[in-house]
């Protein structure tokens, strides 16, 4: 279904500040895999993730989406295939537009849009079911400005109005990293239920080891711009967070251990 | 007074048009200094030439389209600053505009126009010209209005709200800025035309400043009704626009002169956007208002914030 292929970005080539983001990441999801993705800042996570999406460009490298090469594909035009939701909740919702007008626009995700009313009255009631299942009571607040909700609300909304279209991919990065526990807990269980529902392709980055062991299906651990672990379903099962934090220790040994050797 | 209400209600029409870029699209779109004219310009040249007056507005309509769509692919394609972008095609229009008519000015003395019928009934500077020009701004709004809540018009409504959001939607951002500021000019063009007809002539410095005029409208309007609605945001810049030229009109009679009146633009700009961050002015509105004020979280919404 994703098929990322030597995947590679280098940061101001050629000067001091050169920075190898990504150096040659090869990926593979089937469809309805749910990968989660660890790894220390600067590891090149968003990188891979806005590669995907079609906000950065690869210096080489290839994306493909159900067999279709997308690599030269601007971000809007992509985001048929794929949903996205941002670690700001201000960033995945228009603030000054109503709840239901927000849901309209993402419905008409990749589609012409017309001159019909963005939200009629069959629309509205599809929103209000989808909404419903979120169990907030945002069904009830159609007109309410989206800016007027609470992150953790905003971010619920968002990942609802990324996946009730059906996007082949689901993109998300660090999605509940600004929302305190008990709001991310929430999302948290939002984004288990929703993938499973629609049997989303998903990629979802976190700093959060409990939270990548206990969602999807394979977990992959990057640094320095390569994927360095990949742990299929029944290895993650039994990985734990002080087996991740091991791997981690893992690096910066061998990191020392580079720079012994450079000395 | 009664003038400075019609020449209002004309000129809300190009307000109008500066809604939908400086409040909806969040563009600071300058072109309308020069589209304005060239709305003027080509339907004055056109009526003179023997054109139905209603050909030759909705030409001056389709002739600010082709402005804006000139500013819109110099800031997206082009990559140009969204100001500069706008000071760019406004300068280069007052050489086309004065290609356009040929001289400075284009007198439109006795030539049939869409104004003339209200003049030979004798209703200009009386209530039913107002009547017949609030209905026609009416008009407008319901169309802007209407446009707004289609999904086209929610997706321009997007762009200028968050423009990272909507293009993760699937909307090209580019394309709906060049939309905006076409429909934005072609309003401001047909509101050039119109006033071109009024007053019976066109004239190649009709349109300097005139983005001060749009502003002014938007910002007075927004300052005294709320924004709750759209459609109360849309009627609120014709209210605006009249009020503007109420103003004006006042500060002639207290004894100004007509070259004052950039000045009194300015500063009234100036007034309408620092009025509402003075305490004061605040309480008052809100006793206004019968004390709800705008855009505040209710109760229920605070309540169940994180
Ligand atoms: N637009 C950019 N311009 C320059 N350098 C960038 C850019 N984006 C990322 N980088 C650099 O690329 C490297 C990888 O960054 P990236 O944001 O992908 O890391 P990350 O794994 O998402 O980290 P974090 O956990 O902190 O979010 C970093 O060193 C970063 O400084
Ligand atoms: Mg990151």
């Amino acid at each position: 279904m994703l098929e990322i292929s030597n995947l590679s970005r280098t940061f101001f080539p050629g000067t001091v500040n050169e920075r190898k983001a990504l150096r040659g990441i090869n990926l593979n999801l089937s469809a309805a895999e749910f990968v989660t993705v660890i790894g220390s800042n600067g590891a090149g996570k968003s990188t891979m993730l806005n590669m995907v999406a079609g906000k950065l460009q690869p210096d080489v490298g290839a994306v493909r989406i159900d067999g279709k090469n997308v690599t030269k594909l601007a971000d809007y035009q992509r985001a048929k295939y794929i949903g996205r939701v941002f670690q700001d909740p201000m960033a995945g919702t228009a603030p000054s537009m109503s709840i239901e007008e927000n849901m309209a626009l993402a419905y008409a995700r990749g589609r012409f849009r017309g001159l019909g009313l963005g939200v009629g009255a069959r629309r509205r009631k599809l929103f209000i079911d989808e909404l419903a299942s979120l169990e907030l009571g945002l069904e009830h607040r159609l007109k309410t400005k989206v800016g007027l909700l609470s992150g953790g609300q905003r971010q619920a909304l968002s990942l609802l109005m990324a996946t009730f279209s059906q996007p082949k991919i689901l993109l998300l990065d660090e999605h509940t990293a600004a929302l305190d526990p008990q709001r991310a807990a929430l999302v948290s269980r939002l984004t288990d239920e929703i993938v499973n529902r629609h049997q989303l392709t998903t990629l979802m980055v976190t700093h959060n080891m409990e939270q990548a062991l206990a969602l999807g299906t394979r977990l992959i651990m990057m640094h320095d711009g390569q994927i360095i672990l990949d742990l299929d379903a029944e290895a993650k099962s039994k990985m734990t967070v002080k087996g991740l934090l091991g791997e981690f220790e893992k690096i910066k040994g061998a990191q020392l251990d580079d720079r012994t050797m450079l000395q | 007074m009664i003038t400075a209400v019609e020449l209002g209600l004309i000129y809300a029409i190009m307000a109008l048009g500066v809604y939908l870029t400086f409040r909806i699209l969040n563009f600071p779109d300058l072109t309308v200094d020069g589209s304005f004219t060239t709305g003027a310009a080509v339907a004055s040249v056109s009526i003179v030439n023997g054109v139905n007056p209603w050909l030759a507005t909705a030409l001056a309509f389709f002739a600010g389209m082709i402005a804006g769509v000139i500013t819109g692919l110099l800031h997206t394609k082009g990559k140009i600053d969204g100001l500069l972008a706008g000071i760019l095609t406004m300068i280069a229009l007052y050489s086309i505009n004065l290609r356009i008519m040929g001289k400075a000015n284009v007198p439109l003395l006795g030539e049939d126009t869409l104004i003339s019928p209200l003049r030979q009934a004798g209703w200009l500077g009386s209530g039913p010209a107002i009547g017949v020009l609030f209905l026609v701004c009416l008009i407008f709004v319901a169309v802007i209005v209407w446009f707004l809540h289609t999904e086209v018009g929610m997706a321009m409504r997007a762009t200028g709200d968050n423009e990272q959001m909507i293009r993760s939607f699937g909307v090209s951002t580019d394309n709906q800025k060049i939309l905006g500021l076409a429909l934005s000019n072609g309003l401001v063009g047909l509101s050039g035309a119109l006033i071109a007809q009024y007053q019976g002539f066109a004239d190649v410095g009709m349109g300097i400043g005139l983005i001060l005029i749009g502003l002014a409208s938007v910002i007075v309007g927004q300052a005294i009704f709320t924004q709750r609605y759209i459609w109360l945001a849309a009627l609120a810049v014709v209210l605006g626009a009249v009020i503007y030229r109420l103003v004006i009109q006042f500060a002639l009679m207290a004894g100004l002169e007509v070259n004052d009146m950039k000045l009194i633009s300015a500063i009234l700009v100036v007034v309408a956007l620092l009025l509402p961050r003075w305490k004061g002015f605040q309480k008052m509105v809100k006793s206004f208002k019968g004390n709800k004020p705008q855009d505040a979280p209710t109760k229920e919404e605070v309540g169940s914030n994180a």
